[in-house]
């Protein structure tokens, strides 16, 4: 029994690929939601199955508990230990990919189309029935304070801890989802059961899925996979206040290049004006050898192999942050450069011509997104967590070719603060 | 009791006949330029790569990371394009590219939609003969790779330890020398450096067109015809013969102390044959070896180590045999808080000793090749992977009809092949044992090493 809430069919003709496809929005007989995309042509499909809250969902005292129980779930399920479980995915030949994240839970699988009913039956004994027994808490948990000390080595990863840290104290966001030594030492069995309950549930899913799979089959196998988690997860926390003046700060670590996070506080997802930010941003330093830094950094002076800002619109919090990496006598250098660009780039705005470029780069790549079941199960999810209607994908390219000189000129000077710009450089800088 | 086994396991091949059914139709042009394509209906895109088969291990001795700075000034310019130009253009046709160098190969690439692909055969057939290079174009690149090092490399322990280990391998091999270089071979490459590899190595028949995607074979050969076919091809290309390691007859160790080490660890390479054209079985019998040894929980090292003495927090073992000349057969193991590093070594060799005794559990393996049968089928949701897959394999001395033969040859796999191939390629003289430390006295300091 299916019910089709849309009938949406959304054709992608963005110039100039034209890629098509279907997305349909369902209901399962229970009343999850999902979206689906039917392509039957390789036997297997793509499921995304992501909870909102995420990380952000940890208890106070209780940093690292919602990783280390995602890192659990596929660790023994019933009567199966970790290598039952493993030993039944191989056989099915079916992934299993289980991730924490800073706002969401993402639960990942790609299984073949003859065994799929299996696939599911064994996906959803990890997700609803996991069993967290103590010798695999130890296990996962001496796995986690492992990456916990190679993160404190490692210099990018002090840049942006230390970055989360100084912008958002006091809030989950400061903090590393793996959690501290301390933290994750004294989580308790308890603890991860706690946050089995907070963060997977029926009111927090969002589905995705893309493959050789019909509305009605996928329907039964949401009710199915879902069956048995608790109707409400935990409260969201609330937003995270940005806290960080402009300046730097030095983190002293030996090392021959430094590395440098910089930015200050950022623009929402539904901000009216984030699509200006978003071209805006790939001007001055968005991906690809084309970004005003990558030619003033890299292209004309050598100081960097890479260097690129990015907006980050998390669901309680928002940055917008760059990362550059350059030997200790040139590091000062670089961030100068990258001062003197931010300031130009907000006082003057881009060119007509780079504003044009900008808009067909983005337009043009934006249908080459969709080249697989996989990718595109991720489109389709995002989506919907970011509360974007289903046509959106034909939608998305006339927004960003909306967006004139006089517009971006505007939110240049709005959202690009030259003052407020500060640096955390990990390393030892000279000169 | 172990034929029967063996029986369920070919009763359960049968049983699930999955078959690649790659599109890929292939063809040579008149100047000696292999050309591959993958066909991929389902989006309007198309992945256009021309890998040239040189990289570094090709390079002369003395100018280290030759073959990959000259990547880099492949985007300077040509005749027709101006420095930057290439990417400009890919970029505002909605595209994005790059490039890639190793040790066999280097590699460009284009993602664009379909109906720009013979904009790209242009310029990238342009860039083969007709590079245009100045002086500044020169020192400036130069930086930027000497920064490309310092991320990839100086800036962490496990990239030193790995170049270490990679220059003890290989006493005489090409293979020992970091792709990348060695910075002070980097920092005094030249204009000179860089075109005598271009002139050597670049041209038509040194080269393989791969296009992936949404095209029609004979409109792809008909545009490479068009844009390729025309080039000539260098008369004087030679031969690609390296030289090769010695025999090596003496077990190889070493330590590796770095104060940015969080996690220490043992590390354990066996020199090993590739896949060698006509000749693979040898290869997929140590490809399988190493998913039995060393890939997933239900890996014999993890039964034993992480699941069983839980000496260890990660163990794994893993084999490429995709590579021209010899390759090697890698162990890892990552000891658990208070194991120490003698005693987490001790414990690989123990383990794989028990293996050797023990022998393959049958159902194991038939779990490994039924996940082999369904990669091909999730590998299909990717048509770059599989022009990918091609471009490494050709590159590497393989033919078409060694790649197509691969899947066949992992299936026929079978326990004694894998226990003799484990039995040839577990020669401890043949090895280098490498241990990634922290600095003595803070180690000793912290009290973790007992």
């Amino acid at each position: 029994m299916i019910r089709y809430l849309l009938a949406a069919i959304v054709l992608m003709a963005a110039l100039p690929a034209r890629a098509e496809i279907e997305i349909k929005e369902i209901a399962s007989p229970q009343g999850t939601k999902a979206w689906l995309v039917e392509e039957h042509s390789i036997p297997f499909v793509a499921l995304n199955v992501w909870f909102r809250g995420g990380a952000s969902l940890d208890l106070p005292g209780k940093r690292g508990a919602t990783n280390l129980m995602v890192g659990l779930l596929e660790e023994g399920t019933g009567d199966m230990d970790a290598q039952d479980f493993a030993r039944e995915a191989e056989e099915l030949a079916a992934e299993f990919e289980y991730e924490a994240y800073d706002d969401v839970v993402a639960i990942s699988a790609r299984f073949l189309t003859e065994n799929r009913d299996q696939a599911v039956d064994l996906l959803r004994k990890s997700v609803v029935e996991p069993r967290f027994d103590k010798i695999s808490v130890d296990r996962v948990r001496e796995q986690v304070l492992s990456i916990i000390r190679s993160d404190a080595k490692d210099p990018d990863k002090i840049a942006s801890q230390t970055f989360d840290a100084l912008a958002f104290a006091g809030h989950p966001y400061a903090t590393s989802l793996n959690g501290n030594e301390e933290s994750v030492a004294a989580l308790t069995r308890d603890d991860i059961v706690k946050a089995h309950q907070n963060a997977l549930a029926l009111d927090n899913v969002y589905v995705s899925a893309v493959g050789d799979i019909t509305a009605e089959e996928l329907g039964d196998l949401i009710d199915r996979l879902l069956a048995g988690l608790p109707e409400n997860s935990a409260p969201l926390p609330g937003d995270a206040t940005y806290q960080l003046a402009g300046g730097e700060t030095l983190v002293d670590f030996a090392t021959p290049q430094s590395v440098a996070i910089f930015g200050h506080e950022g623009i929402k997802r539904d901000d009216p004006d984030f699509f200006a930010a978003y071209i805006l941003n790939h001007i001055l330093g968005g991906s690809g050898f084309e970004s005003r830094l990558m030619n003033e950094v890299r292209e004309k002076r050598g100081l960097t192999y890479g260097i690129s800002s990015f907006l980050i619109a998390k669901d309680f919090g928002q940055l917008y942050l760059g990362s550059v990496a350059s030997a200790n006598d040139r590091i000062n250098q670089a961030t100068d450069v990258i001062r003197a660009e931010w300031t130009r780039m907000a006082e003057e705005g881009p060119t007509a011509e780079e504003l044009e470029r900008a808009k067909t780069y983005l337009t043009g790549a934006y249908p080459l997104r969709f080249d697989g079941n996989g990718p595109i199960a991720n489109i389709l999810v995002g989506m919907q967590m970011d509360d974007l209607p289903i046509d959106y994908v034909v939608t998305r390219n006339d927004k960003v070719n909306a967006v004139t000189l006089e517009d971006i000129r505007r939110v240049a000077k709005r959202i690009l603060r030259p003052e407020d710009l500060h640096f955390v450089i990990v390393g030892q800088p000279e000169g | 009791m172990r034929r029967l086994l063996v029986l369920v396991g070919i009763a359960m091949a049968t049983a699930l006949p999955l078959k690649a059914q790659e599109a890929v139709t292939d063809f040579v042009l008149g100047n000696g330029m292999q050309v591959v394509v993958v066909e991929d209906h389902r989006a309007p895109v198309v992945t256009h790569m021309v890998w040239y088969k040189a990289g570094s291990a090709d390079e002369d001795p003395g100018v280290s990371g030759v073959a990959h700075f000259l990547e880099h000034l492949l985007f300077k310019g040509t005749d027709k394009l101006e420095p930057g130009e290439f990417s400009r253009v890919v970029s505002e046709n909605g595209g994005r590219d790059n490039a890639f160098t190793s040790y066999d190969y280097t590699a460009y690439y284009q993602r664009v939609a379909a109906d720009r692909l013979e904009l790209m055969m242009q310029m990238e057939s342009d860039r083969m003969v007709n590079l245009r290079l100045s002086e500044g174009d020169i020192l400036t690149e130069r930086d930027v790779i000497i920064e490309e090092r310092n991320q990839r490399t100086e800036n962490s322990a496990g990239a030193l330890f790995r170049e270490q280990r990679n220059a003890a391998q290989y006493l005489n091999h090409r293979y020992g020398v970091p792709i990348i270089g060695w910075r002070h071979e980097m920092e005094t490459l030249d204009l000179q450096d860089a075109l005598a590899y271009y002139e050597e190595f670049y041209a038509p028949n040194n080269a393989i067109l791969i296009v992936a995607g949404d095209v029609d074979p004979e409109n792809v050969k008909a545009l490479a015809e068009t844009y390729y076919g025309v080039i000539p091809p260098n008369p004087d290309l030679k031969e690609r013969a390296r030289p090769q390691e010695p025999p090596q007859t003496s077990a190889r160790r070493m330590q590796f102390f770095d104060a940015r080490v969080a996690q220490e660890y043992v590390t354990r390479s066996y020199l090993a044959p590739e896949r060698d054209a006509g000749d693979q079985k040898e290869a997929a019998a140590l490809t399988i070896l190493a998913q039995v040894l060393g890939s997933g929980p239900n890996s014999v090292l993890a039964q034993k180590l992480q699941f069983g003495t839980q000496q260890a927090v990660y163990v794994s073992a893993f084999y490429s045999g995709v590579s021209l000349d010899d390759t090697t057969f890698n162990l890892v193991i990552v000891p658990s808080q208070g194991v120490t590093l003698e005693e987490a070594e001790a414990a690989l060799d123990g383990a794989v000793a028990e293996f050797m005794q023990e022998g393959v559990d049958a159902e194991h393996l038939e779990r490994i090749k039924m996940q082999l049968r369904a990669q091909q089928i999730y590998a299909r949701d990717s048509s770059d992977s599989v022009g990918n897959r091609y471009g490494r394999a050709l590159t590497s001395g393989l033919t078409i009809a060694d790649i197509q033969a691969w899947p066949d040859l992992l299936q026929a796999v079978t326990e004694e092949d894998i226990l003799a191939a484990a039995d040839r390629v577990f020669e401890i003289d043949n090895s280098v044992t490498g241990w990634l430390m922290r600095p003595v006295t803070e180690a000793a300091e912290e009290g973790v090493s007992q």
